[in-house]
């Protein structure tokens, strides 16, 4: 099975990169502009559809979400 | 004093720091009626100087068009300079709901509320119609008024690639669950001057029983073949279940704007949009002013012919003297310069050539995508286009940046 934050960072690029930026699991996504606040909306959806969890929208901070590796982090809080 | 000196620094400060920046906007001071040929004191003291404008929303040329102000003073002596209330307390007149009428016949749509402005109808309409079970996906390209509105909604909101329609469908199954869907997106994209595909969106929205939201105002009274809007261009009358528009643009460029489309949309705005309620009623001179537009452009398609011949004039113009254009059919033509400083130096030398235009840079438009915006005109004349295809020439000359790929310019000015 495909690791999670090969999962994660392969969205990540698709979704939100339209250049040649690169993108490494501690790129800082949302303070390095990759990903506004507006779409965090979607990775958080598309996670909690893929691992069939609910992240509290309280818990959806810019923070959390700042990094691949972050992402992981908080994908695996959630997951039972 | 609680405007202390310390918080007089702090604010001059920032001031400075966009002067350094290069991000301090100076306004010129025009001395004439907004038209192809006016008169501007720029700097602040130098004396005035006769320069052709290629960079007004004034699509038509009916800002100052005979009739229309003819007609705005009519509306003055009528029903007065202004209500002094806002429209649910005793600010409608019947010029109002007049005005309201007409466009919706125009626009093609099931009815229409009047804003004090565009940005005020984009900043209520979502409020209005959408609570926290639904979603917003929108463009990433969409006016900030339109993010301003986005931003003051409870509903979820989302955005898809500009005009990517399969990252589009991706969203609208992504968020299938919602109570309602509404798709948003500008008619015509005020930087770049593409059209959004709205055939493509009403197709979408219908596969997925979402709402289709459009802003209109780079296009109403112009763009499609009577001038309809982007919505008779892409061939989708009467599909659009929003549509906002601009009077301050093409329709006579004085103020005011107006949420079209579903009634029951339409009344949840009078109801509950908060520009609506809390500013006053559209003045009754600009009232009747966009009344005699509207008759003047359902009367002949006469303007809206010859801005589509200038604008195919001015586009081949620029791309035979060798710039490069983004690629379009609107007359919103950005001539690409990539970088910053040589926009502004273009912009300048071109205004000591006796043409008025801006240049435009991040964070205004994306980083290294730095551009004169030029915007064509019913009211320029072959001649207006003549002149300024020559200042274009002779300053793009002087850069050497006739002919040159995008490359070519970047690797000589940077981005």
């Amino acid at each position: 099975m495909e690791e999670m934050k090969d999962v994660i960072k392969d969205y990540v690029i698709k979704e939100y990169v339209e250049d040649d930026t690169e993108v490494t699991y501690d790129t800082p996504l949302i303070s390095g502009g990759i990903v506004d606040s507006f779409s965090m909306v979607s990775l958080k959806r598309f996670l909690e559809n893929k691992y069939q969890i609910s992240i509290p929208d309280d818990k959806a901070t810019p923070e959390v979400f700042d990094s691949v590796n972050k992402i992981v982090a908080l994908v695996k809080e959630y997951i039972k | 004093m609680a405007y202390t000196d310390k918080i007089r620094g702090m604010y001059t400060e920032i001031l400075t720091n966009l002067k350094d920046a290069g991000l301090f906007k100076q306004e010129r001071y025009i001395h004439s009626a907004q038209a192809a040929d006016i008169e501007v004191e720029f700097p602040s003291g130098a004396s005035l100087k006769k320069v052709i404008n290629i960079c007004a929303n004034n699509y038509l040329g009916l800002s100052s068009h005979p009739e229309v102000i003819k007609a705005a003073h009519a509306g003055l002596d009528s029903h007065g300079y202004g209500m002094s209330s806002v429209r649910f307390i005793c600010g409608t007149q019947d010029i109002h709901k007049k005005l309201e009428q007409m466009i919706t016949q125009f626009l093609r749509t099931e009815d229409t509320i009047l804003f004090p402005s565009c940005m005020d109808a984009n900043a209520g309409v979502f409020e209005a119609v959408l609570t926290k079970d639904d979603v917003m996906i929108s463009d990433r390209l969409v006016h900030a008024s339109i993010i301003d509105g986005i931003r003051l909604c409870s509903a979820m909101h989302d955005t898809f690639k500009h005009s990517d329609m399969e990252h589009l469908e991706n969203k609208l199954q992504l968020h299938n669950d919602k109570r309602v869907k509404i798709v948003i997106t500008d008619g015509v994209f005020s930087m770049d001057g593409d059209t959004a595909k709205l055939d493509k969106m009403v197709e979408l929205c219908e596969k997925y029983d979402a709402l289709l939201f459009v802003d209109d105002s780079h296009a109403s009274g112009f763009i499609g073949k009577t001038g309809r809007g982007t919505h008779e261009h892409c061939g989708v009358l009467g599909k659009i279940d929003i549509i906002t528009t601009t009077f301050g643009k093409g329709l006579g460029g004085a103020s005011g704007g107006c949420v079209s489309g579903r009634k029951e949309l339409v009344e949840m705005c009078r109801q509950k949009a908060r520009p609506y309620l809390f500013s006053n009623t559209i003045a009754p001179p600009v009232v009747a002013g966009v009344i005699k537009v509207l008759e003047i452009l359902s009367a002949s398609t006469d303007r809206r012919d010859k801005l589509e011949k200038n604008t195919k004039f001015w586009r081949k113009g620029l791309i035979d003297a060798g710039l490069i254009i983004k690629e379009g059919d609107t007359p919103i033509v950005p001539v690409m310069l990539f970088n910053a400083k040589l926009s502004q130096d273009v912009s300048r030398d071109l205004y000591q050539e006796g043409i008025y235009a801006i240049g435009f840079f991040f964070p205004v438009v994306p980083q290294g995508q730095a551009r004169i915006r030029t915007q064509i005109s019913a009211g320029h004349e072959i001649h207006h286009l003549e002149k300024a295809l020559d200042a274009f020439t002779k300053v793009g000359k002087k850069y050497e940046i006739l002919g040159k790929s995008k490359q070519e310019i970047i690797e000589r000015y940077g981005m």
